[in-house]
């Protein structure tokens, strides 16, 4: 096999909470692994290529553990090959992609379908598959089978695993297996017809709400659930206080589960949907203030573990269309980082640091991504190099993706990635 | 996307200011139903239901012959909405055959609004899932007006469904507007406590007797019996509760109306006496109507 070219990354300011390292050091990359960070004079002066970093953060590669590739099935919405190339502009790495396919990515046939090259993916695909057969909340996928065919978690997202019962078994099987079950937490009996946040905005425009108590509750069954089987549940785009008070409390009590939280829930309210505009809904919905604030507070606080997207691309008929009609969900990957430096570090003065971990770190731990999310020697040399002073404008019309379906079109951003490498490859480098 | 509505348009009584208002009602004044004032003729004037209505439709449909427009009623059982045009497509079709102005009916909430960003005529709300129905809440405004001063100062209680009812929302709309108290009145089910972030000026009571006290305009909404029943509220204790009987009435100013929307439920939110009683105005706001509605139609085609 042809030895792959090597790369210095240099002068840049290396920050991988991994290995504890925020500094300015090289990296050099060769063989697709990190084969020293800080290397010495002469294994640096060897590298075949150099990439000057100066003034620029070196970053693990970005994860996104929550993305919607919409293959197989839904090729108009999104590809593999357009989804990862978005991920690659917005400086991720690895995507995780979810089983709400057509059909639903219930086998590990389908799971290896979208690993194949011939899908186009520029960046890593880990497929997480569906909890339930058609995601239907009934009968149980076969875990192993899925496992081994390369899913890192199950999921019925888009929908909850709502019984009792259904979620116990899935809970007790992903524990054999090995991965967590992510939930969707959403009470879909009190949500019926709604498609918006309950409250004086949904009120105002006469729209049905879904209340906070329709994720919240969910989250705490799960949580019991997780504690007396010892499973690991992750919590989906939680967006509420009150999920991430049972967050808080389960994990006192020693259960085990994660969570992550969107750019748009740490960003945006319900009164953003103004007069009815689309690319401002979502499932779930956009919360209040009080909900915003707390997810940016437990962001800060470390309860919430990782950001992550939920990109869900949708094509122009489905959102042209009355409101309560209109599909549910934004993109997120080209934005993401963009909105955490902006809204979390610039605005709130979180420390960088903080954000990479959030964004590689702990998603790899997560889903137990091993070699991935640090720059740790022999890891995968996967790297995300951003400029966190650049001052730029999104544009949707350049996207790589084959939606335009974001409420942050022209809207200014600090934050901008230079270039994304995937196994020591570029495969992405900003104007 | 996302042009701004084309002048004249109507879509909720929220975006409209109070000498708008004004203007609509004194306009109205002018309007004769019976008499015809050929201000629109040559327009065509499309009326795209895509809900059942009878008095709003033939409202609208008489309001705009007596200007001498020409009208057309699409409904969507009979249009290519039901082959599964979008509302865009079927806005773009209607303006392509010339309509001058487009009435829509819409069991969605913001179709109206979603319809006028993408065409360039006037459109005028009609009625719009549970959000407005700005015609019917002027036409209210224009009765209130036929039997009280001013709406200024006035106490008005809507009693019953709220929550589901796009004429509430209006019509709490534009008496926080016009500077008047307005007090809701009914089950939490149906009355939720968010209602008084609409607007100023907006009360809850759950007590029939607190909210009819002193109160100038008593509008009942009508109550859906399905609705009760999804809402697990018994009919009984509805009715025990907060329907409107002559008795009740009494509590309320001497010289008290009662309105109310239509189509009423005699025996379920008001008793038959109270919808045949001499301060009831249900008949006159329905005449009301179609002047209200030329008014809406000639502010439209900016000949008002």
């Amino acid at each position: 096999m042809e030895r792959s070219k090597s790369l210095l990354v240099h002068g840049g300011r290396v920050i991988d909470p991994a290995s504890g390292i925020d500094e300015p050091v090289d990296v050099l990359l060769g063989n697709g692994r990190v084969v020293a960070v800080n290397p010495n004079r002469q294994l640096a002066a060897d590298a075949d290529e150099t990439f000057n970093a100066k003034g620029l953060i070196v970053a693990p590669g970005l994860i996104d553990i929550h993305v919607h590739l919409r293959e197989p099935g839904q090729a108009y919405k999104e590809t593999i090959a357009t989804g990862t190339a978005a991920a690659g502009a917005g400086g991720f790495t690895s995507v995780c992609a979810m089983p709400n396919t057509n059909p639903v990515n219930d086998s590990a046939e389908t799971t290896k379908w979208m690993q194949s090259p011939q899908r186009g993916a520029v960046v890593n695909v880990f497929p997480i598959a569906a909890a339930t057969i058609g995601s239907k909340g009934g009968e149980l996928t076969d875990y192993r089978a899925l496992r081994k065919a390369g899913a890192v978690a199950v999921t019925d997202d888009g929908k909850p695993i709502l019984e009792d019962a259904i979620m116990l078994q899935a809970l007790k099987s992903a524990a054999r297996a090995g991965f967590p079950v992510i939930q969707h937490a959403e009470n879909s009996r009190v949500t019926a017809g709604a498609s918006m946040n309950y409250g004086p905005t949904s009120f105002r425009l006469g729209l049905r709400g879904m209340p906070t108590s329709a994720e919240s509750g969910i989250v705490e069954r799960d949580i019991q659930l997780a504690k007396k089987t010892k499973a690991h549940v992750h919590v989906a785009h939680l967006s509420t206080a009150a999920a991430l008070d049972a967050v808080r409390k389960g994990r006192k009590a020693g259960a085990r589960v994660t969570c992550e939280v969107t750019p748009h829930h740490f960003t945006l309210v319900d009164e953003n949907v103004g007069e009815y505009d689309t690319n401002y809904k979502m499932n779930p919905p956009l919360r209040n203030a009080v909900d915003r604030d707390a997810m940016i507070a437990g962001l800060e606080d470390g309860l919430i573990d990782c950001i992550a997207t939920d990109h869900a691309p949708h094509a122009r008929h489905e959102k042209e269309v009355e409101f309560d009609h209109a599909a549910f969900g934004i993109m997120g990957l080209e934005t993401a980082l963009a909105l955490a430096i902006t809204v979390l570090h610039v605005e709130r003065g979180m420390e960088l640091k903080r954000i990479v971990q959030l964004m590689t770190t702990n998603p790899a731990k997560v889903l137990g991504l091993r070699g991935r999310g640090s720059l740790a020697k022999g890891s995968h040399a996967d790297v995300t190099i951003f400029d966190p002073k650049a001052k730029w404008t999104y544009e949707v019309k350049k996207t790589k993706s084959k939606s335009r379906n974001t409420p942050f079109d022209g809207c200014k951003f600090f934050g901008r990635v230079v270039a994304t490498i995937v196994g020591g490859k570029f495969v992405y480098q900003g104007e | 996307m996302s042009a701004r509505p084309a002048a004249g348009s109507l879509l909720g009584i929220e975006p409209l200011e109070m000498k708008d208002i004004d203007r609509i009602l004194l306009s109205a004044r002018r309007m004769a139903a019976k008499r015809p004032r050929p201000l629109l003729t040559g327009k065509r004037v499309a009326l795209l239901f895509y809900e059942n209505s009878t008095r709003t439709r033939v409202s609208f449909e008489y309001a705009a012959k007596t200007l001498g427009a020409t009208v057309t009623v699409i409904s969507a059982t009979t249009s290519s909405a039901e082959k599964g045009e979008s509302l865009i497509d079927t806005g773009y079709t209607i303006m392509a055959l010339g309509a001058n102005a487009i009435v829509i009916r819409h069991p969605s909430s913001g179709a109206p609004v979603l319809l006028a960003q993408h065409v360039n005529v006037p459109v005028i709300n009609a009625g719009d899932g549970m959000h407005e129905h700005p015609s019917q809440a002027l036409l209210d405004a224009f009765t209130m007006l036929q039997h009280k001063k001013k709406l200024k100062g006035l106490r008005v209680a809507l009693i019953g469904d709220i929550f589901h009812s796009r004429v509430a929302r209006s019509d709490v709309l534009l008496l926080s507007k016009a500077g008047a108290k307005v007090v809701l009145c009914g089950p939490p089910e149906l009355v939720p406590d968010v209602a008084t972030t609409l607007a100023p000026n907006v009360t809850i009571t759950r007590d029939l007797r607190e909210a009819l006290e002193d109160t100038d305009v008593i509008i009942a909404l009508r109550i859906q019996k399905e609705r009760l029943e999804g809402l697990q509220l018994k009919l009984d204790d509805y009715i025990a509760r907060y329907q409107i009987s002559s008795a009740r009435v009494r509590w309320a100013k001497k010289d008290v109306i009662v309105m109310h929307p239509g189509p009423i439920i005699r025996g379920l939110e008001l008793t038959a006496d109270v919808a045949d009683s001499e301060r009831t105005v249900i008949l006159e706001q329905v005449k009301n109507g179609v002047a209200i509605r030329m008014a809406i139609l000639a502010r439209a085609m900016g000949v008002q």
